[in-house]
């Protein structure tokens, strides 16, 4: 049996009259790449924030290694390993890289409710801010105000943040969005890095990136499943080259 | 976030330096303004960990340092003789209480619904003073006697004795000052420092900042009940106009004016605006008018207040010492 590390249960999102999340049951297995694909509006980002607590879902179920994390607020969902970036850099803008990744090392803590010793003595939480700078190639730029970097850097930052909390699964919501080539070649790299230890769950509208870095791939249409399968199964489906592929072609 | 560089650490010993020995150069009516304005910096102070830190612009901060004050009034009014520490623990573990609830309902909200929610609170208390004949009404109530500082069986100060009270209170300012700064390099404070920036992210990273922000109320809360006792205690009348929407208002403005997020803003705000009270009128009757105009003009000139500027002075001082160390090598 495959090891299921999160699974959702026909699970439903509606915004008035809108599905935007339409029964969707996926098993997410431990250890694999898993991206989502649809087009604009397909309801992609609506699911990553049922899934992260952003978003309280109408009905359905969640489940975290077993457990019901369906009505878990975001900051359950962090402290239990789940860790999620966002579409949109969402960032503390005033703050050197460093403090950025301090404020997510620091959650490693049973409470950060201290309020004698200084947060710079506590050398484990240095170093976990220290190594998410690292795998996020931000080392040498540690001391700079994130406001003032590029963009490309400042969406590394957004991933290095929750990297910093040492997540067991990753929620990524379009890490590539907006990047350059050269950025986003080195992005690729560091999520095909992260994907030898993690579990990563991918919204992704860049279909070379795709197609490299996921084991499985779901295609979702108006808020439901289209189909999931493996890259070659996705590549080969006529009902995805119709609903998707298809047009894409058809705009190029 | 602001680092609190060599220069700056030079400048608030100088300050301290300056109030340590002003007693003793001081006439005796600007000794006890200046026991006011320090009882008052400990008010603001605590209003800029809620402003300047948290994010939570409360406008209803007043409320703490009347139910410090009117507390001492009321519980220890038939008492002979009232044991200050005993006094002030009670006092404050009250006040605490109070901030406990009217957090609880607040953080709930933000933004402009928090500011109106504070504010409507503070009115409440400040109805409930007002309209009760029990605890003096709208005339105040007095405290017939004044708490004893003991220390053992000494007397440790003489509440009695001007420049005793002076240095009594100034203590505690440092103690208050330290204390918040301790509290903000802690990993509290940067989770606090985090949620004003970002409060969103600061969730998805794994805290509750309900929590967080509710503790920074109370913290903030007691520590302007500990600035109503004080003042209670040293002027031993209480009126309602402690806990008004005017004294909100007026601690805001001394923490924007001073400098948000810094602490020691806070204190020169206070001074400023009140030793411009006492100064003006002197000149002109209109003063009110001068004082809306200065007001005015460091909010325009000086975005970051008074606290700003003296960083950027600071900032200046260190990046030239490092460029003459360079040129040293």
């Amino acid at each position: 049996m495959t090891d299921i590390i999160l699974s959702t249960e026909h699970l439903c999102k509606n915004f008035g009259g809108l599905k935007a999340t339409n029964d969707i049951s996926l098993n997410f297995e431990r250890g694999v790449v898993h991206a989502i694909l649809g087009p604009n509006g397909a309801g992609k980002t609506t699911l990553i924030n049922l899934l992260s607590g952003e978003l309280l879902p109408s009905s359905g179920r969640i489940l975290f290694k077993g457990y019901d994390i369906t009505s878990a607020p975001p900051e359950k969902v962090s402290r239990i390993g789940i860790g999620r970036s966002f579409q949109k850099t969402n960032i503390l803008p005033g703050f050197s890289c460093l403090q950025n990744c301090w404020i997510g090392a620091q959650s490693c803590l049973l409470t950060s409710m201290r309020f004698f010793r200084p947060a710079k003595h506590l050398r484990n939480v240095h170093r976990r801010a220290d190594h998410a700078l690292q795998l996020c190639g931000l080392s040498s730029k540690r001391n700079q105000i994130a406001a003032t970097m590029s963009y490309g850097e400042q969406r590394q930052l957004e991933i290095a943040m929750m990297l910093a909390t040492e997540p067991e699964l990753l929620l990524l919501d379009e890490p590539l969005a907006g990047m350059g080539t050269e950025e986003s070649q080195q992005v690729t790299e560091l999520l095909k890095e992260l994907a030898k230890e993690q579990t990563l769950i991918l919204i992704e509208h860049d279909m070379d990136a795709v197609f490299s870095l996921a084991d499985r791939i779901t295609v979702m249409v108006d808020g439901a499943e289209l189909e999931t399968g493996s890259v070659e199964q996705i590549r080969n489906s006529k009902a995805v080259q119709d609903a998707y592929l298809g047009h894409e072609e058809d705009a190029a | 976030m602001h680092t609190v560089t060599r220069p700056i650490v030079i400048f608030l010993c100088i300050c301290l330096g300056m109030l340590l020995l002003f007693p003793a150069v001081g006439s005796p009516f600007y000794t006890e303004l200046v026991t006011k304005i320090m009882i008052l910096s400990i008010f603001t102070i605590s209003l800029d960990l809620l402003i300047g830190f948290t994010g939570l612009v409360s406008f209803g901060h007043a409320a703490f340092f009347g139910i410090g004050a009117y507390l001492l009034a009321i519980i220890f009014n038939d008492v002979e003789n009232i044991n200050y520490w005993w006094s002030l623990t009670l006092t404050l573990s009250l006040t605490g209480i109070v901030a406990l609830v009217i957090g609880w309902f607040s953080i709930r909200t933000s933004g402009v619904y928090f500011i109106m929610l504070t504010l409507a609170f503070a009115q409440m208390c400040f109805y409930f003073f007002f309209e009760s004949p029990h605890f003096g009404g709208d005339d105040g109530i007095f405290l017939s006697n004044k708490p004893e500082i003991m220390l053992g069986t000494r007397q440790l100060i003489d509440l009695e004795n001007e420049h005793h009270y002076y240095y009594f209170v100034l203590a505690w300012l440092a103690g208050v000052y330290l204390f918040l700064s301790m509290i903000l390099r802690a990993p509290f404070g940067h989770v606090l420092i985090a949620i004003k920036a970002n409060e969103q992210r600061v969730r998805a990273l794994g805290y509750s900042t309900q929590h967080y922000k509710l503790v920074s109320f109370v913290i903030a809360g007691t520590i302007a009940g500990l600035a109503g006792f004080l003042e209670a205690a040293h002027t031993s009348y209480v009126t309602p106009a402690y806990l008004g929407w005017h004294e909100s208002g007026m601690a805001i403005m001394m923490v924007i004016l001073g400098g948000m997020g810094t602490l020691f803003g806070a204190v020169i705000g206070t001074f400023i605006v009140v030793l411009l009270q006492d100064i003006l009128p002197n000149f002109t009757e209109h003063w009110k008018l001068i004082m809306g105009a200065i007001i005015i003009g460091v909010v325009l000139f000086l975005p970051n207040g008074i606290a700003g500027l003296i960083f950027s002075i600071s900032n200046r001082f260190s990046s030239a010492k490092k460029e003459a160390g360079k040129e040293h090598d």
